[in-house]
């Protein structure tokens, strides 16, 4: 099948998530009070709202992980002819895996790794 | 002899001489949406149940024995308890992303099963950038972690999402590389191609070394990467209640849950398509008559229990190793695992180069 197998998949987990939730809708009659819709939080009563700021080592990590992850998109065409090139590709790489190392080094010297 | 390509080749032949091409297709994709359903419904019930039993037994326990014959219909009747349960949504959360959440990590979960080759010729769509596909799709799971942990409005579900994220996208970096170094050594993309390249042996005896060190590579990392014990801190529950789906109750829950399962089934299944050969069966050199014998074991049995093994190494490094703190999480990704894939990258690139694997 082709390309039209990926719409009948997603169609397929649609189906399913929703399917259960239904079937659970259906089934339950819910009651509601105040303490029922208060966000968990060991029995106590909720304290001030999570939604500020948070760690920033988190986004550190994010930014080395979107340089490292653009650079293996890049080696994906590369592993593909890399065994027909031969040598050659292996030096090209070699080099861009270099300059990359050399800017992980940095990162790391800088203390972007250190978690604190 | 039993086979499932014998099956799709024969209904498809039926359902084109019955019907003309666009209805058959229609049928097909009808198919295909019932099958995967059925599979996500049985592979739920089989891991949880396989879970259970494999930490009782490695406890010296007996685990679950009551319903049914040896405990088989203990997680049917868990899936019908939890169908009962009311599925709260917190008065304070964003309740749109807080229930779009469970259907992003289940397509995505969906999305995976189409390159997956269950056996010889029998696969949803042999697409020609397949790995680069499963790699794709895989990295937005972490959008529906994200999500779910943002929206809760809970500070234990943030906290465990923000640990999801770092860990996934860390631990995706080697699981690249890793799945890269096979990528190299057949010089295609292609699912079908990678598994034939294996007729002779499979990857990971052919490759030597490197090959044995991107597999364990590759395990690690896909043991974090679907949140795994002893990387399973995003859910730790002695700190953080339950992870990013602590809000989370009755089928919502269900959802989430049943997609981790299902993950670790993908990657699984990846991981032995990639190293240990797919559906190909276990074949010697030039042992001719040892060869026969294994082809009349079916590809599918061949596939499932490679699958089924390395899910049981995963299960069982969940009793084994203790939990990580974040730091020693991260610091193990990019100080030793990362610089220690890129250079096995390059060591199996020589080897593919000069042709001196088998």
């Amino acid at each position: 099948m082709g390309a039209i197998s990926l719409i009948a998949l997603l169609i397929a987990a649609i189906a399913f998530s929703a399917g259960g939730i239904l079937v659970g809708k259906i089934f339950v009659k819910g009651s509601s009070n105040p303490q029922k819709g208060q966000a968990y939080e060991c029995g106590i009563p909720t304290n001030t709202s999570p939604w500020h700021q948070f760690n920033v080592g988190y986004y550190l990590y994010t930014l080395l992980f979107l340089v490292f992850d653009v650079e293996l998109v890049f080696l994906y065409p590369w592993a593909v002819v890399v065994k027909k090139v031969g040598m050659i590709a292996l030096f090209e790489i070699l080099i861009f895996i270099f300059i990359l190392f050399m800017g992980f080094l940095y990162a790391h010297k800088k203390g972007a790794l250190k978690w604190n | 002899m039993f086979s499932l390509e014998g099956i799709t080749t024969a209904t498809q032949d039926w359902l084109l001489i019955k019907f003309n091409p666009t209805i058959a297709l229609a049928i097909e994709c009808v198919i295909v949406i019932l099958l995967s359903i059925s599979l996500f419904a049985l592979l739920g019930l089989v891991l949880v149940l396989m879970e259970r039993k494999v930490a009782a037994r490695i406890q010296i326990r007996l685990g679950p024995n009551r319903v049914g014959p040896g405990g088989i219909f203990q997680t049917a009747a868990d899936t019908l308890k939890l169908v009962m349960k009311e599925g709260l949504t917190p008065d304070t959360a964003d309740k749109f992303l807080f229930n779009l959440a469970p259907f992003v990590v289940m397509m995505v979960a969906m999305l995976l099963l189409a390159p997956i080759a269950f056996a010889k010729n029998f696969q949803i769509w042999d697409i020609n950038i397949g790995v680069l596909y499963i790699s794709a799709i895989s990295s937005l799971s972490v959008i529906g972690i994200l999500m779910a942990g943002w929206a809760s409005n809970n500070k234990y579900s943030l906290l465990g999402a923000m640990r999801s994220g770092a860990q996934i996208v860390s631990y995706e970096l080697s699981a690249g590389f890793a799945v890269l170094t096979i990528v190299v050594l057949t010089g295609s993309l292609q699912i079908s191609e990678i598994v034939a390249a294996q007729e002779n042996g499979w990857w990971l005896f052919k490759g030597h070394i490197p090959v044995i060190i991107a597999f364990v590579l590759y395990i690690i990392a896909v043991t974090a990467e679907t949140n795994r014990a002893p990387f399973d801190l995003a859910e730790a529950e002695s700190e953080l209640t339950a992870g990013f789906h602590t809000e989370y109750s009755g089928m919502k829950f269900a959802l989430f849950f049943l997609a981790e399962y299902i993950n670790i089934f993908i990657v699984c299944a990846i991981g032995a398509t990639l190293f240990l050969g797919g559906w190909m069966p276990f074949h010697m050199g030039n042992w001719e008559s040892f060869n026969h014998i294994m082809d009349y074991i079916p590809s599918s049995i061949w596939f499932m229990g490679k699958t089924f093994f390395l899910i049981f190494l995963i299960m069982w490094f969940r009793w084994t190793f203790p939990r990580l703190r974040v730091d020693q999480l991260l610091n193990l990704e990019w100080k030793y695992l990362l610089p220690i894939s890129l250079f096995n990258l390059l060591l199996v690139t020589i080897i593919a180069i000069m042709g001196w694997h088998f």
